[in-house]
Order: C-alpha cells, then structure tokens, then sequence
C-alpha cells in the first residue's frame, strides 16, 4: 500500500501530543495516536494503572488533547461504565468513552469490571493494548504472557507454563456487538476498525498487540516489523467479532514460520528449537480453531 | 408528607428527593432495600437517574467515581464487607475531589459471619478523607442524605452517611418527606468546578511528583476544615426551610451534668431514656450525641465535654489492640484541657456484632461511672461472659 493512500485513508487531526513520556520503539503511543485520529475530539479516556499512566504524562501535563481520567487498576470497565453514565445524565449521549488497559489491566486484574461491563452491554469502547507482561513494574508475566517468554518472574529455569489467556475468545462468549483485533503494523486496518466501532453501539472491544523493546528485549526499530510479523505468522491474527458469533479475518494471513518470530525476541533465547515447534503447533491449532469459527460461525 | 418508613427507605427518598442523576449499587444485606427502592423509583418514573447495576461494590464505587468526574450526582449504598472492598476506591473519590454520597448501614465484620450492627466497617475507613455522618432517627437519615449531597458539592469531599443495622434501616418510623420543590431550592443541580469535558479537555490523577503531592493533601484537609464551618450554614438552610436541625454533635440535659454520657448512632435515642430517668431521679446526668466523626468537631466537643467532671464514651466499635475509637478520639481532643478542668474519660466497648445495648446496660454504665474512683487503664468490654 502506498503512502498516499495511508496518508488519504488516517485523520490528519493529531490528538496525542509530542512529549509523551513512552520508552523509544514502544507501541502502544503509535497505538493511542492511532485511535485517537480515529475518534476524534468528542473523546474522553479512561487508564486503569499501566504503561500509560506514565505515557500521558504528570501534572500538571497531559499528552493527551482530549479529557483523561486515570484510574484505578481493576476498575476501568467500571469506570468507563460511570463516565458514560454521567455524560448521558448531564444530556450528552454523543461522546464516545473510551477505556484503555494494558494487558494486566484487561485479563487478569481488571477482567472482572470487564466482564461486567461487558455483560450489560455498555456504551463504551474498550481497548487493550496487549505487551504481552507487566511492563510498567518491570517485565513481570501476565496471564498475556505467552508460553516459553522469560519475565522477571518467569526466569529462563523456569519461563513462562501456561498458554496466553483467550481474551478475545471471552468477551466473544459475552455476545458483545463488536471485536477486533489491530495491530501497528496496519494502520490503515487498525484506523477503520476503530472508524468502524465508534458507529456501533453497546460494548466494543479492541485488542492491540504492542511490542515492547525492553521487555521482549528486542531493537528498538523492530517494533512495526515484529507486528507485522506477529500477524503473518498468525500468532496474532487480525479478525472481527460480531455479536459474537460472526468471525470475519481481516486479511490474508501468509501463514510464515513463526521460529524467525520467536528467534529475534531476546525474551525466547533459552528455547530450545523442539520447544520453538510447539509454539508453531500451538499457534496452528488456534489458526484452525479460528477458521472455523470464521467459516461456521462461533 | 409523612409517611411510615424503614430507615433504609429513607436513604431511598432522600436520594429520590436529591434527583440523583447516576446510581451504581450491589445488594448486600442490610443495604439491600436501599437499592430495591431505588430501583422502584427509577422504574416508575419517580426518579430520573441512570442505574448501573455493577457485579461488586468495588465497581459500583468506580463507576460512582466515573460518574462524578463527568459532573453528574452520584449515590451508591453498602454495608461491612462490601465497604471493605471499595476500599482502595474510596481513597480515589476523595483524592480526586468528587462529592460522591454512599449510605453505609452499619454491619459487623466477618468473620464469623454476622449481618448485625456495630460500627467496625465505617470506622476501618476513618482515613480515606470521606466526610462521616452518624445517624440516629429514620427523619434524620432522610434529612442528612439530602444535606450529604449539599454539604459534599461545596467542599469537593465524598460523604459517607452512616445509619445501624436493623435498629434503624429494618425498624418503621414516621419520616416528614419534604416536598419535591422545596428541596429544589435547597440543593440545586450540581454545577462541577471541573469534569471530563471534550471542550476542556483535562487530566485528572496523573502522576503527581513529592513537589506537589503535600499541596494536594493539605487541600484536601482544608476542604475537611471547610466542611466543619459549613455544615452549621447548611443546616440552618434546612431549618429554615423544615424546621428540623441537627448539629455535628447534640447535646441533650447537659446542663450541671457531673457525669456525660457519649454516643453515636441508636444508642443515642435509648441513652437519651436513661438520662431522663437519670434527670427524674435529680441525677446530674447528661448526653452527648456525636454525629459527626469526620471531619472531627474537636472545638464543639471540647467544649461540650469540659463542663462535667466525668465523661462515659459508649463505643459500638474496637480498634484491636487499642480501645473504643471515639473514646481514643476524645481522650485526644480533651489533651490539651487543663488537667483541672478536665474530665476523667471512662471508655466502654458495648453492642459489638448488633448485642443488644438496653436500658439496664447503658445504667450499668451510668453507675460505674459514677462510682468508680478513676477509670480503668483500657476501655471496659461490657456483657462480655467467657
């Protein structure tokens, strides 16, 4: 895709400001400046504890040109939840609400507040922006965390056990109008999809994988590459949810080797090759799971 | 309008009467009718509110929170464990300013598990910087939820309106329900200094560094100390309008009494029986009646208590390992009396897990008090049979 065509096709308008307080190569501000193009002024954010309660910046700063109410770390499902309401109350029904989680914030910690908001179908869009660890406190392994990666408490005697947690698989099971999963890699995919979410109303739900340079101990100029590669070798594929049942892909997905993938991530340098070939079965196995979900519906 | 009520209705039509515009709740027993009212007064039209029917009060206080940031009028109600949950939550409302307005009806702590009255819940949250209203009649309840709400969007702080299990929030009294118009001219709609506004867009509760947190902290006690010079303006606006007052302290045939009684909540009303008998009797006994525990009224108290030469503070609460939390509370507010003006403080634990605090226990009280020469070196657990 040309650069025209991207420039044609993403909002000019930039609502996160220069000076944003994010480690070089982070995605999770091109994520923000993204979705913020996508949505527009009329906008308020809610951030439980996580990457970005630092990213936006102290006070009395903001980098952040729409309203910010940071929060608590398992409350923002409730929380958005609330600010809705309220704007609602004071007569305000055009204002979209936003929650914006980590990944310790969406499937471990927060995923309480989530299902609830879930359930009962709130006016909200929540996003996860996915680093796959709780980078913030320092590299420690979330429910997110795939299986083999090194974390701070998942050393390299003892990596990471289990398998990374369903989520978009458990919000599907809330039959909530709209998922989807992003990534940075595809701004163009990711700007439409977000375009698409502010039009539909009750619970929206938006996952984006954010490589993280010191925490997948990887170069900071790797980080759209390694999205880009995360969606061809469908470790993280990008798909649509509706109303849980319609699965619809995004894109052709290559289908590459998932080895190169996992090889330049310092986080995986213990794994063995046998051990890098499970990750390719279990990442196949999800592909079909997804296939057929997309084929029959889910 | 009068009508018969259980306590826990009166929360309900005051908060109907406040034109709450956000509730957000989870049932536990006893708050539960509290809500189940609300929800009948939403359903038919009585009240004009959005209701967020969250799956824990930890996120029933979040989206309050959420809510007040947005300059909406937010209510929610608990009890015990319930509040212990939203703990963390009630740093947040404060700390970021926002006049939320949540009943607690007081329950004890589990375990074992128990659903009866005592004042362990509320008191636990004594530092979270949310104002503290004891309440001791079902008129009163109604009155104070009205006022809460006031009294919270003048000062930017949270207020906690307390009410006892059972005693009052199951037990029918008669409630003057203030008509709709002339709560209206007592509690306007909330206008908010600052909310979530994509026309002034701001952040609220970012990081803050060691330069400015004190200031932020310090602004926080000043809108507490605010609170105190308030509430006697606010309350006189109300008597004007219904003729009903009711102070952060009350003091009740204090007048030459040798020997203060101090209480809080129900056993207030059943003290102010023993006192009268007391009275009748030519003893010189006399009621403290404290409603308001946060911020502390210090300067009222002291004065209130100085005159007599013996003080009898009744306790429904412990602090473990301590005493009677409003007993430690005044023992520090009579400190700097002198030491010849100052009273001889007898603390006592009583009704702790909703035992009943009867006539006949409050005038044990009453006699050892008066007769014992000093008071014990800790607060006396009273009725307690091992």
């Amino acid at each position: 895709m040309s650069q025209t065509i991207i420039r044609d096709r993403i909002p000019k308008d930039e609502l996160l400001a220069s000076g944003h307080l994010a480690c070089p190569g982070c995605a999770a501000p091109i994520a923000m400046k993204l979705v913020l193009k996508a949505l527009g002024p009329q906008t308020v954010v809610t951030l439980p504890a996580c990457c970005w309660s630092i990213i936006a910046g102290p006070w009395p700063q903001s980098s952040l040109r729409v309203p910010l109410f940071h929060t608590a770390f398992e409350t923002a499902g409730a929380t958005a939840s609330g600010i809705k309401a309220g704007l609602v109350a004071r007569g305000d029904t055009e204002t979209t609400v936003i929650a914006w989680a980590g990944d310790g914030g969406t499937f471990d910690i927060g995923l309480q507040a989530l299902s609830g908001a879930a359930e009962r179908n709130e006016d909200i869009i929540y996003f996860c922006y996915d680093n796959e660890a709780y980078m913030n406190t320092g590299i420690q392994r979330s429910s997110a965390t795939p299986w083999g990666a090194w974390t701070t408490t998942t050393p390299v005697g003892e990596p990471e056990a289990s398998p990374k947690k369903d989520i978009v698989g458990i919000l599907a099971a809330h039959r909530i109008p709209y998922i989807a999963t992003a990534s940075v890699a595809y701004p163009v995919d990711l700007v439409q999809k977000v375009e698409k979410a502010r039009t539909i109303r009750g619970m929206r739900f938006i996952h984006i994988l954010a490589p993280c340079p010191p925490g997948w101990k990887t170069q900071n100029d790797e980080t759209v590459d390694l999205a880009r590669q995360a969606v061809q070798t469908r470790v993280f594929p990008l798909f649509e949810v509706e109303n849980g049942t319609t699965w619809r892909l995004s894109m052709d997905h290559a289908g590459e080797p998932v080895a190169p993938y996992i090889r330049r991530q310092a986080r995986f340098k213990h794994l063995t090759d046998e051990q890098i070939e499970r990750i390719q079965t279990e990442v196949d196995e999800r592909w079909k799971r997804l296939e057929i979900r997309v084929r029959h519906g889910g | 309008m009068k009508k018969v009520m259980i306590g826990n209705h009166a929360v309900s039509w005051g908060v109907q009467r406040s034109r709450v515009e956000v509730i957000s709740a989870y049932p536990i027993t006893p708050q539960t009718q509290i809500v189940e009212e609300l929800s009948d007064m939403v359903a038919d039209g009585r009240l004009a509110s959005r209701y967020i029917k969250v799956e824990s009060e930890h996120s029933a206080m979040a989206a309050c929170i959420g809510a007040s940031a947005a300059g909406a009028r937010a209510f929610t109600a608990t009890s015990a464990q319930g509040l212990a949950l939203m703990h963390e939550l009630l740093h947040w409302a404060a700390g970021g300013r926002l006049p939320i307005v949540m009943a607690d009806v007081n329950r004890a702590m589990a375990p074992g598990w128990t659903i009866w009255t005592d004042q362990n819940d509320t008191l636990s949250q004594r530092d979270t910087g949310w104002i503290q209203l004891y309440c001791e009649t079902n008129q009163e309840v109604f009155d104070t939820t009205i006022q809460a709400f006031r009294l919270a969007e003048t000062v930017d702080l949270p207020v906690m309106l307390v009410l006892d299990a059972f005693f009052l929030s199951h037990t029918s009294e008669p409630v003057d329900v203030t008509d709709q118009e002339v709560v209206d001219r007592f509690l306007p709609r909330r206008e908010a200094r600052l909310k979530l506004d994509p026309e002034d867009p701001h952040a609220f509760g970012a990081l803050v560094r060691p330069d400015a947190y004190m200031e932020m902290r310090w602004q926080q006690q000043e809108a507490m100390r605010e609170a105190l010079r308030v509430l006697p303006e606010i309350e006189k606006d109300w008597e004007a309008l219904t003729g009903r007052t009711y102070g952060a302290i009350e003091t009740y045939r204090t007048d030459g009494a040798e020997l203060l009684l101090v209480t809080s909540g129900t056993i207030t009303s059943t003290a102010r029986h023993v006192v009268d008998a007391r009275r009748d009797r030519g003893e010189a006994v006399g009621l403290v009646k404290v409603k308001m525990f946060r911020p502390f009224p210090t300067e009222v108290l002291r004065e209130a208590l100085t005159g007599a030469s013996r003080v009898a503070v009744l306790d429904r609460n412990i602090s473990p390992g301590h005493g009677g939390i409003f007993a430690e509370e005044i023992r520090s507010a009579l400190y700097d009396v002198p030491p010849e003006r100052r009273p001889r403080l007898f603390g006592y634990v009583i009704g702790l897990g909703g035992r009943d605090v009867t006539p006949s226990v409050i005038d044990a009280v009453v006699d050892r008090s008066l007769e014992a020469a000093e008071p014990e070196r800790e607060d006396l657990w009273v009725g307690v049979e091992l």
